[in-house]
Formats: C-alpha cells, structure tokens, sequence
C-alpha cells in the first residue's frame, strides 16, 4: 500500500492536471478505453439487429458487458510487478483446469470445453488465453535476452501442452488464438530470424501429419469447404455462401439497421456470435465496415504504443503478446466470415455476443492499460 | 515489424471487404434476392362447362378439405391413425396422401380428405388439440350438377397422379391438384386448365412466407359451351331406362353433339377427389362395363343400318338401277354353292319377303337376300370403299380421348390381320353389316349425317364455344350421288318408319314431323346352318343387339340419331328411343 500512496504522491508532485491526474489514479488509458466503449456501444446496436430484435439477448449482453468493465478496472489495478509474480501460478493453474475439462469437462454439439463448478460454468480454455502471454512473458524475462535454446526449448513446450490441451477439445480457435499469444512472447523476447525461419519450416512440414492425425473431420471440411464453398451448398460451405452474401449484399451504404434480408430472415447462420460482422456489413455497408476497421486500428495502435513504452522486459514481452493475440482473433474472424480463412469459430472482439470471450478479453485490456499507467511511477522507482 | 505486418493484413482484409461490397455488390444483392424471394404459383379457376341453353354442367364449388404439414404434425402415423378412427379414411385416402406429399414443397398442407361434410368439420373442431399439423382449408372443387347424367361425356377430374403429368407440362399444374382424366374434361385439359398465376413472396430461411412483394394474377380456364342440350340429354337417358346401350344424335348443319348417352351410366363426382378402392373395383368389374364409353368406344357389328349407303353405292356405281328387283326366296346362294344365305324374315314368317324386291322396299323392309346380291355385284373391296366414304372403319375426330375405330374389313384387311385370304360367302355378311364389320355409334351417326344432308358430315364436336368463341365446324365426309339415288335411298328410309311393312313401323303412330330411318339387328352370336335363333334359349348377354339411326325432318334435317341398345333382341328396342328424342325435339320451343 505504501508504494500507492507514493505513486500518488510522485503524480500530484508533478502537478499533471486534475484530470489526467485521476484517470491516473483509476489506472485509465482514454486511448484505449474510448475506442473499446464506441465498439461495445456500437456492437450492442448490430447484436440487437442480429438478434433478431431480442430484448432478451440484448440485455444478457449488457450484463455481459457490465462485468467485462468491471473486470478490465479490477485488472488494470494491479501492478505489473505483482502480475509477474502471480504469472506462473496463474498459468499452472489454467493448466490443471484445461487437464480437469479434458476428464471431467462437459459440453455440447461434440466439444468438451466446459467445466462446472455447480454454480457456475466456465471454459478453462479462455483463461489460458490470458495465462499463456503471462506465463511466457514471466519465463522469458527470468533470463537474459535474447533467450538460449534451452529457455526457447521450455518456452515452446508451455505453448504447446496447453495449446495441445484445447486443440483436442476440440477447440481449433481457441488453441490456435492461445499458441498465438505464446508464440507472439516469444517473438517480443527477440528471437533469432533463423529460429524463426526453421519454425515457419517445421510448420509447412508438420501440416502433413497434423492433417491425418490431428485435425478432426469437421475441422478438415471447414479448410475443405473454404476453398470451394460451392461443393457442399447445404452443408458445411451454407454459412460461408450466406455470409459472403450477406457482406456482399451490403453495398457501399448498407441496407438499414435491422433491414438486412440475409440477417432478418435466418439465412446467416450464427449471426449474432461468429458471423456478426456480415450482419453488420449487410446493414451498414462498406462505410460501416471502414468505421469498425478504423476502431480496431486505433485500439491496436495503441497497444502497439503501450507495448513500445513498456519500461520492463516482462510489460513489453506481455503486451506485445497480448496485442498480437487480439490482432490474430480479429484477422481469424473477418477473414473466415469474409470467406478467406477456414471458419473457426473465433467471435469478433467486442462485438459477438457471449461473455467469457468478453471477460478475457477485457482482461488482456486491463492488463495493457496496467501496463501503460505504470510508466511514471516504475521510472520514479528506479 | 509487427506494426508493418499489422496495417499490410488489415489493409488487405479492409480491401476483401471493399470487393465484397462495392465491387460485387450487383452479384451479391441478386444472390440475396434469390435467396429472400420464392416465387409462388397461385391457381387458376378451372373453366365452367354449360350446355347449349346455359345450363351448368361442370362447375367449381368451395369446399372444406381436411390437410396435414408433415413437418408440423409431431407424429405423423398417430396423427393419421387418429383421424382414420374420427373420419373413417380409407387405406386410398391415406395412399393418395402419402403420394401428394412426395409433390409439396416442404411446409405445405398436403390434402388427406376432400368434402368435409358439416359433422366432419364439427368432429375436427373438437379434437383439434390432439391432430397436430392437421388443418382445414376452403377450396375450390369441381363438382358435376347432373350427376351420372353426363359421366361419359364430360368425364371427370381427379387429383394428379405420379404418371399423369410428364416432365415438360410440370411446371404448369404447380400449385394444381386436379387434372382432367377422361372425357371432355381430358380432352380439352388444356383449354380448362388456365394459366397459373404467380406471386412473388419473402421468405425466410425456413420458407415460411412473411410478405407478398408482387402477384400475376391466374388466368382463369376458358368456359367450354356444348352443343349438347340437357333437355335432350334427360330425355334419352329416360327413354333407355334400364337398356344398357348408347345413343348419339347429332346436329346434322354443324355435326354439333346434341345428345349422347351411354348406358349403364356413373356418377363422375364419385372420381374427383379419390374413389373408394370398392367402389372402383365396382364398376370397373361389373359385367355391364358402366366405364366404358360405349357412345365411342362400344363396337358392334352396324347390321342392317348400312343398307341404306350399300343401296346408294349399287346405285353410283351402276350396278343397280332404281327400279332392279331381286327375288326374296328367304335365302340367297352363290353359284356352285349349296350354302343358304339366309333372310331374317326366313325365320319370322317362313317365306321371303316378295317375288319381287327393289331398293326401297329392301331398305323398308331390310331385305337380306336383296343386299346379298349387291353384296356379291360390289365385290369385297368396293362395297369397303363405298363404306369407308361413310367414314366406317375410321375415328370420327370427336373431341373425346379414347375413340375407337371399328373395323371396316375387305380382302387386303384380311390378309393383314387375319392372315388368309377373303371369299366370296364372307362379302354376303358384311353386306349386311355382319361378319367382321364393326362400328361405333358414333361413326353410324357421322355415316347418317352424310345421309342426312346429301353427303356431307361435319366431324362431330361437343363443343361449340371456347369462352363466347364459336369452334367452326370442321368438314369430314363428302359423298357424292345424283339426287333421284338420295331421294330413293330416303323413301325407303322413310317408309322404314311410315309403310305397314317397314321395319319401325311401330313408332309411326302420332308422328308430326318426317323422319327417315333405319333399324338393324346385330347377332352376338352366330347362328349355325339350320338352327334357329331362340331368343328365349340364349343368355341376355347373347342376344342380339339393336339399332335405330334416323333423322329429321327428312327435307332439311335438325337432327340425326344413333340408336344402339345391346342385347335387347332387335331394332324394335332402340326406335321407342328414337321417337321419345324426336318428340321433344321437333316440338321444343328455340
């Protein structure tokens, strides 16, 4: 508590305006949370469209909401000191979940992803997205950088088990998004461009195997279906076909909210979750997309900004993984509804309906936002 | 490099987006039309058929129709079970339902039971909580106002089987549950039918309708009026009682149907949304064959009726004159052949008819020997050509499915069909419209309306307005003959009727029109050498058939019959017909 009343004092000392002075306090980066609070807004306007007018599911996500916000100011309190110190428990315990799901884990439509406490039920796999940059960004930062093989050899295997873990959930998505962040450390930490090269090299290699033996056949079709949507019209490729329609539909200026046909009469499936973004393109055009476009660039300019200014090895390493988690989700979703990458079911940030995806990805804002309202106070420390 | 690698991606996501919507916005925006908008064929009101005077022969009538949505129906053979014990289905109710599901577009009512009585609909009302999917739609049916007293003629509707319609007409009867079958109705399908209509609708992804963007309006099939009088109709279904038979008349100026009857007769609404399996087997199995039409497709030897055109060609042909007799010993023989030949009078009255026979009297009196001899003068294959000049032997064109043809044989027929060579004895039975010769009432009709006015015949029609639009008669037979042969033909076809010993003498008594005619005498049965017909001895169904063809007035005829009436022992049976028709007529008020 000591260093608080420090940090406070150290900030009136430097007689900042009242203002900036209690965003400071509350541990606020505007840049970030402006951006975060127009998309939120704006996305509960396209959910409610998508929805098909459901007050009810308007109002879950409101909820949903409430809680993200609470959880991004609970998060961004903590300082980054401590979160390195917490970083490993958090991730042996996100570990021993995912281990929990794979046995004990319940779920729907073929996937065991969830785990219930009796009151409340959760997926592990989406506290590991915040564990993973975490963990990695705590081991890299124990050593000198950039790191030997050995600590490269440790970093790539607690990217992998977890990843592994969900992968077989099965969770293509979500694996994929939680190997990005770790991997994403790793790069922060510096590595050597030949690691990187034999990496993308193993990758090409492994796609092979990772076709016969790990991939289900879902999964398969999806990369399948991508590639000619037309072979399978009613199946599997309906929802790129519908989606592609309905974005394409939009136009320059849209149709009107809550007038998209391919939205209103069910022919986009999923389009209050994973695919909201066609709902939105349907309804708002290409000038609403160019808008959600430059609100995702202005939030990932940021990060970019906080990530650059990180002061420790562990702030930079953690936020330049969280950045780049966030960025990979977001490519992932447009890119799969707008037909150029297999559908994974990625939701888009900020804007899907569903509230764990929210709350961990409030969390990784909490942290950037830790992250960036500690600069002056670790430079006066020092 | 990460911040590089960041704007290149979003740069070229932004830039996927861009070519979604602006670039193929056109390809979109019809892909999601196609998608929101089905189109919808809305039916047509089928065409009303009324008799000459107006009368309503075959209409359209709401009714209530019992119709399961199988998707709707939480289970679908309990459901069917249920209504079988409320409504008493049939095993072809449930048949003819499974076989239109397998046409609907999925969502829509499929129609179980047509004509829901009152009690009916009360009894669906009541249990509707338990008949999921199960629904009542009001409809329009085709009902037939004169019930069997048109059967043949008009022929009916029935719901659309698998084979009825072939792949090119399907996209005309979507949204069409009936299609003619047979009759009139089959045969003018086409013009009854009308165009469908067609709305645009918005659906949803489950093709449930939300809206109607825009409608094309049905067009309605065309009114089909007759020539046929109603009136008529009732008098000679009356006058054949209980007689299984046809009768046909004619309107000699423009072939117009103005009658026909085929008896036993059946009810055609029993048809339109599905006979009982039983009720079928009925009909379709009876002895009395009431399916068939036997106005054009009963076929029996035309007897003595083509004595009068036989008469007519002797004389064209010069082999006869007006006044050549022939004695009438009772039988005829050929040279060198010990065969009689025998006359039917041989039987009634032990001699021949005279000493002397000329034409008309031979046409009064239905002389065989006479027509014998002419017979063996024409030869086989002339007295053929002469017959076929008639049109024996040969569809008339009516505007019914299924006509049949007869058989009009000569000596090239023979060796076609029969496979052997004609002689001489089997040209004296033809002669007298035996042997292998068949006809159908129909084509004695045609034949007579060429009779009638002096060689020409137009193709008999039944109907003589499309929609307000006369049909024009169309010519078919032309026979040509200086006017003393037809004047000589005609009295004896008038004495037929008028002269003590003509052969319908009977129904002279109270005439006050003209009326030439001809009575005939089919044999069922061949008679051997010696024997004699008993007519006691043989069974109904062998007993000879008899024809009635006349027309009236004889100068300037309105009207020609055929009479046919099966088994009932001669000619005597099928003029009391004739005369009862005549009557109303010639007296009717027009």
């Amino acid at each position: 508590m000591s260093n608080d009343f420090a940090r406070v004092a150290e900030v009136s000392s430097r007689e900042l305006g009242a203002r900036v002075r209690l965003l400071q306090v509350l541990h606020i980066d505007l840049w970030l949370v402006v951006p975060l609070l127009v998309l939120i807004v704006g996305g509960l306007f396209v959910l409610y469209s998508a929805s098909g007018q459901s007050d009810v599911m308007l109002n879950a996500q409101i909820r949903n909401i409430l809680v993200a916000m609470t959880v991004l100011l609970i998060t961004a309190q903590f300082r980054v000191e401590t979160l390195r110190g917490v970083s490993p428990y958090i991730f042996a315990l996100a570990t021993l979940l995912l281990v929990a799901v794979a046995f004990f884990g319940v779920g729907a439509k073929g996937a065991q992803r969830w785990l219930s406490l009796g009151f409340i039920r959760f997926q592990p796999s989406e506290v590991m997205k915040v564990a993973m940059p975490l963990a990695l960004a705590w081991w890299l930062s124990k050593k000198a950088l950039p790191p030997d093989l050995r600590s490269l050899a440790m970093a790539f295997a607690m990217v992998a088990v977890p990843s592994g873990l969900i992968l077989q959930q099965p969770d293509l998505g979500t694996s994929l998004l939680v190997a990005t962040s770790g991997l994403a450390a790793i790069y922060m930490a510096g590595i050597q461009w030949r690691y990187i090269f034999s990496m993308i090299a193993l990758a090409l290699v492994s796609i092979w195997p990772a076709w016969v033996f790990v991939l289900k056949d879902y999964q398969k079709q999806r990369v399948l279906t991508l590639f000619n949507p037309e072979s399978d019209r009613l199946g599997a490729g309906w929802n790129i076909i519908q989606s592609k329609t309905a974005i394409g539909s939009g136009g320059w200026e849209g149709l009107g909210w809550t007038r998209g046909s391919q939205a209103q009469l069910d022919f986009l499936p999923e389009g209050h979750t994973d695919f909201i973004i066609a709902v939105l393109a349907e309804e708002f055009g290409f000038r609403g997309v160019l808008l959600l476009f430059l609100i995702y660039a202005v939030i990932l300019g940021r990060g970019l900004v906080i990530t650059w200014r990180a002061q420790s090895s562990f702030a930079r390493m953690l936020a330049g993984a969280l950045v780049a988690t966030f960025f990979f989700g977001l490519v992932v979703n447009l890119g799969m509804v707008s037909g150029l990458l297999p559908v994974v079911g990625v939701p888009l940030p900020m804007v899907s309906y569903g509230g764990t995806a929210m709350v961990s990805m409030m969390i990784a804002f909490g942290l950037l936002m830790a992250i960036s309202t500690e600069r002056p106070v670790t430079r006066a420390m020092r | 490099m990460l911040a590089a690698l960041m704007v290149l991606v979003m740069i070229g996501l932004l830039y996927r987006y861009f070519s979604l919507q602006v670039i193929q916005n056109e390809e979109f925006r019809a892909q999601s039309d196609r998608n929101r908008i089905a189109v919808r064929t809305v039916a047509p009101t089928r065409g009303v058929i009324v008799d000459r005077s107006g009368n309503l022969l075959a209409v359209n009538q709401p009714s209530f129709t019992l119709a399961i949505t199988p998707e709707r129906a939480e289970d679908l053979d309990n459901v069917l079970i249920k209504l079988s014990d409320l409504l008493g289905l049939t095993e072809t109710d449930i048949e003819l339902f499974k076989e239109a599901r397998k046409r609907r577009r999925p969502l829509s009512p499929v129609p179980l039971k047509y004509r829901l009585t009152d009690e009916e609909l009360a009894v669906i009302a009541v249990n509707k909580h338990v008949l999921s999917g199960v629904s009542v739609l009001s409809e329009l049916t085709r009902h037939y106002p004169e019930g069997d007293l048109l059967g043949h003629a008009l022929g009916y509707v029935g719901r659309i089987g698998i084979d009825d319609v072939d792949e090119s007409e399907k996209a005309a009867y979507r949204g069409i549950s009936h299609i003619g079958k047979v009759g009139l109705e089959a045969y003018y399908e086409d013009v009854l039918r009308g165009g469908l209509g067609v709305s645009r609708v918005e659906t949803n992804a489950r093709g449930v309708e939300l809206d109607v963007i825009d409608r094309i309006e049905p067009v309605p099939g065309a009114e089909l009026t007759l020539h046929l009088d109603i009136e008529l109709q009732r008098v000679a279904a009356a006058a054949m009682g209980d007689m299984r038979g046809a009768v046909v008349a004619l309107d000699p100026r423009t072939g117009g149907v103005l009658s026909a009857v085929s008896s036993p007769r059946y009810d055609p609404n029993k048809f339109v949304n599905g006979i009982s399996f039983s009720d079928y087997a009925e009909l379709r199995d009876s002895r009395d064959a009431p399916l068939l039409n036997r106005v054009i497709q009963g076929q029996y030897p035309p007897a003595s009726t083509i004595k009068p055109m036989l008469g007519l060609a002797g004389l064209n042909r010069d082999l006869i004159t007006i006044d050549t007799t022939i004695p009438d010993p009772g039988y005829y023989q050929l040279p060198g052949d010990p065969r009689r030949y025998r006359d039917w009078i041989l039987r009634v009255r032990g001699t021949g008819h005279a000493e002397e026979m000329n034409l008309r009297d031979s046409i009064a009196q239905s002389c065989d020997v006479y027509f014998y001899e002419l017979a063996n003068r024409l030869g086989i294959d002339a007295l053929a050509e002469s017959l076929d000049d008639f049109g024996i032997g040969s569809v008339t064109g009516v505007d019914l499915p299924s006509e049949k043809r007869g058989i009009l044989p000569s000596s090239e027929w023979k060796r076609r069909v029969i496979g052997s060579s004609w002689y001489g004895g089997e040209t004296l039975i033809v002669g007298i419209g035996q042997g292998y010769m068949l006809a159908t009432p129909m084509q004695l009709a045609v034949a007579t309306t060429a009779l009638a006015t002096r060689g020409t015949a137009f193709k008999p029609t039944f109907v003589a307005a499309v929609d307000g639009t006369s049909v024009e008669p169309e010519p078919l037979l032309n026979v040509s003959a200086e006017t003393a042969y037809w004047d000589e033909v005609f009295a004896g076809m008038v004495d037929t009727v008028s002269s003590v010993r003509g052969t319908a003498f009977g129904m002279r008594s109270g005439l006050t029109y003209s009326v030439a005619g001809k009575t005939g005498t089919a044999q069922v049965v061949g008679i051997a050498q010696d024997a004699t017909y008993d007519e006691e001895a043989l069974s109904e169904y062998q007993r000879n058939h008899g024809w009635f063809i006349a027309f009236a007035p004889v100068e300037n005829p309105e009207i020609v019959l055929a009479v046919l009436t099966e088994n009932s022992g001669g000619g005597s049976s099928a003029y009391p017909v004739a005369r009862a028709m005549l009557d109303y007529w010639m007296s009717r008020d027009e």
